[in-house]
């Protein structure tokens, strides 16, 4: 049977993957934050997982006003990195896993999330500079990506709650698929920044810690954020962290912290990452 | 596993409104910036932003927006651009057409150079004291 062994969660600040594709990585602003990666390449290197369920957003690519979908399952073959604007990143092409899109697709509808399928959607720096700072720069992506996008661009967004048990429903979904598959989930954007505005800047360092110890150890406390909270504390765009509680509640309740790494700044954000792993092991 | 979940109690947007200094993108505002959005979603494609670039006012006269919005985008006048229902995610392609960063951007909306701005974010960031109502803007004054 498949089976959620980790969950890796990681700000994906687009000047990253700027940086990145134009070799700055050695310059004194950029050299701290990709050292905060050396230990987790190792990791994921070492755990070679079979398939990444990576929760993002999507920053107006492949969904544009038309049409706005609380959460889109990506359940094609390939996914196109897309131009946003500067051309395409020179990354690898995104390989799904169809089949398991397919059936994480029907355990989760009918679990009562009406999830929207897509089988045709460009993926942007929201899902790219992730597997950049997890595996550098391959031919290609070392195991297949489901992509799941989250809108948390135009409000409403999804409540912190729903998407802990929407994480939830994808570990039984996941959990149900005969195919022996080691699966790492991802949740990714946040921590703390602001944009747009007079208040663009904003980094609250103190709510970003005590929503990774909630989300290691009392990920309920985080789940029961409510969205006036993220604004004010953490900043308009700090919203992304609701995809951090889809990936926590994809694994066991109880975890153990394998690695923590914070910075600031990156560009106008602060940057968090946490791994955690299913106590019972990998 | 359906048992065991919580409903989460359902929040009006007016509270945001006390958020100092941050514009809420909900559905309302993305009808009013809908053709700011979508032209600006249309500098995906690389013949796109050489057109626009050739003739700005002529390539803007594809989409119905308003005046004021047709010349804050002109103005390259970004808050302006937002509190008319444009949204700093599709913004992104009209500044990446012009070769300009989140952070420029950012910056020019706070009133800062992008030096100063930047400055800020070396040293750790605006600060949530002080920062989390109107009532503590107007106090500062």
């Amino acid at each position: 049977m498949a089976k959620i062994i980790a969950s890796v969660n990681v700000s994906h600040v687009p000047a990253i993957g700027a940086a990145w594709d134009n070799r700055k990585t050695d310059t004194p602003y950029w050299e701290p934050v990709f050292k905060g990666f050396d230990f987790s390449k190792k990791w994921i290197a070492d755990l070679k997982p079979d398939v990444i369920l990576l929760a993002y957003n999507d920053h107006a690519s492949a969904f544009s006003l038309e049409i706005i979908p609380t959460f889109a399952l990506g359940c094609a073959a390939e996914f196109q990195p897309a131009d946003e604007g500067w051309g395409p990143r020179p990354v690898p092409v995104v390989k799904g896993h169809p089949v398991l899109a397919a059936h994480i697709a029907q355990s989760v509808i009918l679990d009562e999330f009406d999830l929207t399928l897509v089988n045709k959607m460009d993926v942007d720096h929201g899902l790219t500079v992730p597997l950049t700072l997890m595996f550098g720069q391959p031919q290609e992506w070392p195991c297949r990506i489901i992509p799941l996008h989250v809108n948390v661009i135009q409000y409403p967004p999804p409540t912190g709650n729903r998407c802990y048990n929407l994480g939830k429903a994808l570990k039984k979904a996941v959990e149900s698929f005969p195919e022996d598959l080691r699966v790492v989930v991802f949740g990714t954007g946040g921590m703390s920044h602001q944009l747009q505005g007079a208040r663009a800047g904003l980094i609250n360092k103190e709510w970003d810690a005590r929503f990774l110890d909630n989300l290691v150890k009392d990920p309920e406390a985080d789940a029961r954020i409510p969205f006036i909270e993220y604004v004010r504390e953490a900043g308009s765009e700090g919203i992304e962290l609701v995809m951090w509680l889809i990936s926590r509640g994809a694994l066991d309740r109880d975890v153990k912290e394998v690695y923590r790494f914070y910075h600031v700044p990156s560009s106008n954000t602060a940057l968090g990452h946490l791994i955690l792993e299913n106590k019972h092991g990998v | 596993m359906t048992e065991t979940r919580e409903t989460a109690r359902i929040e009006p947007t007016k509270g945001f409104d006390d958020v100092p200094g941050t514009t809420l993108f909900d559905a309302q505002r993305s009808r009013q910036g809908y053709h700011v959005n979508m032209f600006c979603m249309s500098l995906m494609k690389a013949a796109n932003r050489e057109e626009f670039k050739k003739d700005e006012a002529t390539y803007l006269k594809k989409w119905p927006m308003t005046e004021e919005q047709r010349a804050a985008i002109l103005e390259r006048n970004w808050g302006r651009m937002i509190e008319l229902g444009g949204n700093i995610y599709f913004l992104s392609k009209l500044f990446s057409t012009d070769g300009l960063s989140f952070q420029f951007v950012a910056a020019t909306m706070t009133g800062l150079t992008q030096e100063q701005y930047a400055e800020m974010m070396l040293k750790g960031g605006r600060p949530i004291e002080g920062n989390r109502s109107k009532s503590e803007w107007q106090k500062r004054g």
